[in-house]
C-alpha cells in the first residue's frame, strides 16, 4: 500500500469551492515526497488554508483526489478517523483546548482514537513535552500559558499522534514577534528530524534554512513549484518575483 | 377568617415540606436533568444533523415553545396512557402516575428552552476547536463530547440554572392534575381549613426565598467561573 516511492501526500488535479461561489482552488497537483518539507507561500486569500485542510479532509473537494500515504482522503471504505490521525495539523490560532489541562489536551485523541492505556498516553506526553521544551507546563491549563508555549504544546499534541505528515497553517503568524522564533526553532528542529511536513508561511527565513521545495500559489491555482534554492535565486513567474519582493524588502 | 393564624402554618412544616417540596424539588430536578440531555441533543442535531432532521428538531422546539405549559400538562396526563398502549402494545391504556405523566411533560417542554440555550452555546465555541478534535482523529460525536461541550456546559451553566428556576416556578402548574407538589399542599390545606389568605402567602413567600437565594447564588456562580480562556 505505502512504499517509500510513493508520495506521503498526493494532490491530483484538485478543484474546489465553497457553497455556490467561484472555485478557490482550481486543477491543483501537488506531491509532498516522505522527509520532504515543502513550503506553500502565496498572497492572501490564494487558498493555502483551503488546501490544506483539504488534504486531512477539513473541507470537502468537488474534482481531483487527495491520497495521504496511500489511502484517498474521502475514499470509499476509507475510515476518516483514523486517516486524520495520521496527519497532525497545527492551526494558525493553536486550537488548544481551554478546558483542559496541557497533559490532557495531548492524552485525549491518544487515548480515544489510538486505544493507548492512560499511562502510555502520558508516558509519551511527558516526552513530546519535554522536546518542545514544556515538560513543566504539563499540569496548567493553555490559558496559563503564552502565545509561543500554547503553539509548542499544539504541536507536541499532535505529534502525539504519530502522524506519517504535519500540516502546519500559519503556525506563527498571531504570534507577538519575539515569540515567533521559539515556535520556528521548534519546526526547524522536527523538519531535521525527518519528520515530512507542509508548512503554509511566509516565514521565508524558515524556508530557506529547511524547505526542499516551495510552492507560490496565486487566486487558487499552483503557479511555481521548485526546489527551494531555485525559487529564492530565480522565481520564475512574474507573480511569485513580486510577491517575493513585497514580503523580503519590508 | 379575620385575624391571621401563624399556628397553621406552623402544624403543616412537616407535610408542605417532606410532602410538598421534595415532591417539586423532585420534579424540578429530574426535569431539569432530563430537560438538559434531550435540549442537548436537540441542539446537535439542529446543528449539525442533516437537513430533514434539523427541521423536524427545529419543528418540535417552535411548536412546544408556542403552546401555553397548562395545556401541555393537561393533554400529557390524558395522552400519555394511550401512548403507552400504543408503544407496549396492551389492550387497555396503561397507567401511568401523576408523578411520571408531570415529568415525562416537563423534561418534554423545557427541553424546548435548553435546546435554544444550547445551541447559542454550541454557536459561542470557535469553529477551531471543532476542526482540532477532528484533526486529532476524534469523531464529529467525539469531538462533540470531549471538546465542544464542556466547554459550552461551562459558559452557559449560569443559564441554565437560571432557566432551572424558571422551571422550579413552573412546576406548581402540576396543581391542575390535582398533584401534592408544594403549592397543591398548601391549597389542600387551605381549602380544608379555610385558610386561603394564610397557606397562599406563605406559599408565595417560600417561592420568593427560594427563587431569589437561588438567583443570588447563580450570580456568585457567574463570577467565580468568569475566568479567561
Ligand atoms: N469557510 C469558507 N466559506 C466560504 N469561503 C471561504 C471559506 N474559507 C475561505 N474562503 C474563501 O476562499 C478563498 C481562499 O481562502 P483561504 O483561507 O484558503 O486563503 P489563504 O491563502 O489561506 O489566505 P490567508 O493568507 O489570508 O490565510 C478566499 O477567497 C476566502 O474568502
Ligand atoms: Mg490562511
Amino acid at each position: 500500500m505505502s512504499s517509500t516511492a510513493e508520495p506521503v501526500i498526493r494532490i491530483e488535479h484538485v478543484t474546489k469551492s465553497y457553497t455556490s461561489g467561484m472555485p478557490v482552488l482550481r486543477d491543483v497537483s501537488l506531491t509532498v515526497a516522505r522527509g520532504e518539507v515543502v513550503v506553500v507561500c502565496g498572497p492572501s486569500g490564494s487558498g493555502k488554508s483551503t488546501l490544506i485542510k483539504c488534504v486531512n479532509a477539513l473541507e470537502p473537494i468537488q474534482q481531483g483526489r487527495i491520497t495521504v500515504d496511500g489511502e484517498q482522503v474521502g475514499g470509499k471504505g476509507v475510515n476518516l478517523p483514523r486517516l486524520r490521525a495520521r496527519v497532525g495539523m497545527v492551526f494558525q490560532h493553536f486550537e488548544l483546548f481551554p478546558h483542559m489541562r496541557v497533559l490532557d489536551n495531548l492524552c485525549l485523541a491518544q487515548c480515544k482514537v489510538l486505544g493507548r492505556s492512560r499511562q502510555e498516553a502520558e508516558s509519551r506526553s511527558e516526552a513530546l513535552l519535554d522536546r518542545v521544551g514544556l515538560k513543566a507546563f504539563a499540569g496548567k491549563h493553555p490559558g496559563q500559558l503564552s502565545g509561543g508555549q500554547q503553539q509548542r504544546v499544539a504541536i507536541a499534541r499532535a505529534l502525539a499522534m504519530d502522524p506519517v505528515v504535519m500540516l502546519f497553517d500559519e503556525a506563527t503568524s498571531a504570534l507577538d514577534p519575539e515569540m515567533v522564533s521559539e515556535v520556528l526553532d521548534v519546526m526547524v528542529e522536527l523538519a531535521r528530524s525527518g519528520m515530512t511536513m507542509m508548512v503554509v508561511t511566509h516565514e521565508m527565513g524558515f524556508a530557506r534554512k529547511v524547505a526542499h521545495r516551495v510552492v507560490f500559489m496565486d487566486q487558487g491555482e499552483v503557479v511555481e513549484d521548485s526546489p527551494t534554492t531555485v525559487f529564492f535565486e530565480g522565481a520564475q513567474s512574474p507573480r511569485a518575483r513580486q510577491f517575493l519582493s513585497k514580503i523580503l524588502t519590508y | 377568617m379575620s385575624n391571621f393564624d401563624f399556628e397553621i402554618i406552623g402544624r403543616s412544616l412537616g407535610y408542605l415540606f417532606f410532602e410538598g417540596m421534595r415532591f417539586t424539588l423532585t420534579l424540578t430536578f429530574l426535569a431539569a436533568i432530563g430537560g438538559v440531555i434531550l435540549g442537548t441533543g436537540l441542539a446537535i442535531i439542529r446543528l449539525s444533523g442533516g437537513r430533514v432532521l434539523s427541521a423536524v428538531a427545529a419543528g418540535y422546539v417552535n411548536l412546544v415553545r408556542a403552546l401555553p405549559l397548562v395545556l401541555v400538562i393537561f393533554w400529557f396526563y390524558f395522552l400519555v396512557p394511550y401512548l403507552g398502549q400504543w408503544l407496549t402494545g396492551s389492550s387497555r391504556p396503561i397507567h401511568v402516575g401523576g408523578f411520571a405523566s408531570a415529568l415525562i411533560t416537563f423534561i418534554v417542554f423545557e427541553a424546548a428552552y435548553f435546546s435554544e440555550i444550547m445551541r447559542a452555546g454550541i454557536a459561542s465555541i470557535p469553529r477551531g476547536q471543532a476542526a482540532a478534535g477532528l484533526a486529532l482523529g476524534l469523531t464529529p460525536l467525539q469531538s462533540m463530547r470531549y471538546v465542544i461541550l464542556p466547554q459550552v456546559f461551562r459558559i452557559m451553566l449560569p443559564v441554565l440554572l437560571t432557566q432551572t428556576i424558571v422551571l422550579f416556578q413552573d412546576t406548581s402548574l402540576v396543581y391542575v392534575l390535582s398533584i401534592t407538589d408544594f403549592l397543591g399542599a398548601a391549597s389542600k390545606i387551605a381549602q380544608r381549613d379555610g385558610r386561603l389568605v394564610e397557606m397562599y402567602s406563605f406559599a408565595a413567600l417560600v417561592y420568593f426565598i427560594v427563587s431569589f437565594a437561588a438567583s443570588r447564588g447563580v450570580q456568585r456562580l457567574r463570577a467565580l467561573i468568569a475566568v479567561p480562556r
